[in-house]
């Protein structure tokens, strides 16, 4: 058992050795990092809420107001790190759902082919053709308030069907591969080829699958939220953005109200991207350089 | 030891699946002990789809394998791993056949979780050392490395060291050197002589037919699906009956002869072998011209 443990730590140190050599991984990591970390502590390092009156309206960065004020004297750096805060949870939870509905409907397609095939993909496809903003207009018609969570969650739920698509080709062709095979006349059970010839090959897959999930579900809150279809209450990263455009702040010269949700969404999704395909160069040993 | 009976494959063909095309039609021969029988093909013959049958991956759709007696169509579960200790598989493309995640020598350790749980590591170590030796590898210099740090020829030997391990009967060789260059292909195909005197039995698909014939003691003429030749090598090669295996025979260029230099063959039974596999909707029998040598006339 020693022998096998060595060679499983040697195994995780090579993973790891390549992600810090990795120059994408490394710069996504940064971008990302930086705003959770803002979004986890920020809230601590102001003293108004997102929402108080903290301060004269339409006031310009100082030491006091970091980011400065909206038009009516909120403090934006506060409204910006309550909003990546309830940006991360919904790109949590929506990734997640999308990303576990995905996998699951498309290993089990895949592998299994044949009929169970065909009713998963149906479901998918007339998955795929409902949009979420239609969702979003009919919950916002029923719901008295809505939340950041039921967001995430009906973003999650109609985000999942590229993913389980994609995911049932990739296993089609991988359970073909005489490896697969291989596995097979060796006596391995079905769930353990799936998970350990099939899932790791698509390792890189599965992450770039849920890292996207992750950037896609950022953007779709942000989407809704810039239209009216946001949280009631709270405050996010498209509803400042909402409020900005809605009072007018470009023309105002208000760069300090619409920029910093702008830039936070376009580098925190950017960082995720970055982290994407530096993944790709780290699981595959194809890539990696000799 | 391996007998397969009327063993047939039907896939389904066309918009929702109402042809049905044959990839094997009703094949019957018999492996023995010591065996070394070369499964002649085509393209597109069936070899492959047979093999696979065999190995329990593609279903059957018709006939039955019987392996030592034991009908092994519809095994499952415990009763299929005993089958696998006995019958396993090298498959044709060495570079596919590794899962390029993983170092090579994952295979081996599969081995040893499935079938030798109790082995202890220097037991299995010293196995696996002895195992790599015989197919004449250096365990030191092919562990621990990715398949694609591998040539194909060491990976060939990988799969082989793999079925020697599990102490197997009979071996499934599915076009194994046709990936390999010239040189590597004599040793693979020498090696597997070598086992044959240890008492292996091998199944060796292939559509070369000057290698069927160098390693093999019995041949099967595959063509669209149907056997329509098998018998002893020198019997098949030297009296070839069917007007298939005829035209098989020919087609292989000659070290010794230029192509206007070869004499034309004699056709002796053409007039009761005219039948063309899936032309005619006529029934064939497999019949014995000489002593174990059977062609398929209709």
């Amino acid at each position: 058992m020693k022998v096998k443990n060595e060679k499983e730590i040697s195994n995780t140190k090579e993973i790891l050795y390549f992600t810090f050599k990795n120059k994408k991984m490394i710069i996504g990591m940064c971008l990302f990092l930086f705003f959770l970390l803002l979004g986890v502590f920020g809230p601590y390092l102001t003293q108004y809420g997102p929402m108080d009156y903290a301060g004269p309206g339409y006031h310009p960065p100082s030491s006091e107001y970091w980011l400065g004020t909206t038009f009516f004297g909120q403090d934006v750096f506060s409204q910006l790190v309550h909003g990546l805060r309830s940006s991360f949870g919904v790109g949590l939870l929506g990734g997640t759902i999308a990303t576990l509905i995905g996998l699951s409907v498309g290993f089990f397609a895949g592998y299994k082919g044949g009929v169970v095939d065909e009713i998963l993909m149906m479901v998918t496809n007339v998955m795929m053709v409902i949009p979420t903003i239609a969702l979003m207009i009919v919950f916002a018609a029923y719901l008295p308030y809505r939340g950041v969570t039921i967001q995430a969650v009906i973003i999650g739920c109609t985000a999942w069907p590229w993913t389980a698509r994609a995911v049932r080709s990739q296993t089609f062709s991988l359970k073909q591969r005489n490896f697969v095979s291989l596995a097979r006349i060796t006596g391995v059970k079905t769930i353990k080829i799936i998970s350990g010839e099939i899932a790791p090959n698509m390792l890189s897959y599965v992450f770039m699958v849920y890292i996207l999930q992750f950037g896609g579900s950022i953007l779709a809150a942000v989407t809704l939220d810039f239209i009216g279809l946001g949280p009631t209450m709270g405050i996010s990263l498209g509803l400042m953005l909402e409020n900005a455009v809605l009072w007018n702040a470009i023309q105002l010269g208000m760069w300090w109200w619409i920029i910093p949700p702008g830039l936070a969404i376009t580098l925190i999704v950017g960082g995720l991207y970055f982290m994407n395909t530096g993944l790709d160069e780290i699981f595959n040993p194809k890539l990696r350089e000799m | 030891m391996l007998e397969a009976t009327n063993l047939t494959k039907e896939f389904k063909v066309g918009s929702f699946g109402r042809g049905v095309f044959k990839a094997v039609n009703k094949a019957s021969f018999k492996i023995d002990n010591k065996d070394i029988v070369s499964l002649i093909g085509e393209s597109g013959s069936g070899k492959t789809t047979i093999g696979r049958m065999i190995l329990k991956l593609t279903q059957i759709s018709g006939g039955q394998i019987k392996y030592n007696g034991k009908d092994v169509s519809d095994i499952k579960n415990k009763n299929l791993k005993e089958y696998y200790r006995k019958v396993q598989g090298v498959f044709q493309d060495p570079f596919s056949t590794f899962n390029p995640i993983f170092k090579a020598d994952r295979i081996f350790k599969m081995v040893k979780n499935e079938f030798y749980p109790a082995l202890s590591n220097k037991e299995w170590e010293k196995k696996l050392d002895d195992s790599l030796k015989s197919v004449g590898l250096n365990p030191k210099e092919v562990l621990n490395k990715y398949p694609h740090q591998l040539s194909g020829g060491q990976l060939q030997r990988f799969l082989i060291a793999r079925a020697l391990l599990i102490d197997v009967e009979l071996l499934i060789a599915d076009e194994i050197i046709s990936m390999l260059d010239a040189s590597t292909r004599i040793d693979v195909l020498n090696l597997l002589a070598m086992l044959k005197e240890k008492g292996l039995s091998v199944l060796f698909i292939t559509h070369d037919l000057s290698l069927g014939y160098y390693i093999s003691n019995k041949a099967i003429i595959l063509y669209r699906g149907v056997i329509v030749e098998m018998g002893p090598t020198d019997k098949v090669f030297f009296n070839p009956v069917h007007s298939y295996t005829q035209s098989l025979l020919d087609s292989v260029p000659r070290l010794d002869m230029k192509w206007d230099e070869i004499p034309k063959r004699k056709k002796t039974y053409t007039d009761i072998v005219s039948y063309i596999p899936g032309m005619s909707k006529r029934e064939l029998k497999m019949t014995e011209i000489e002593e174990n040598h059977f062609v398929a006339i209709e």
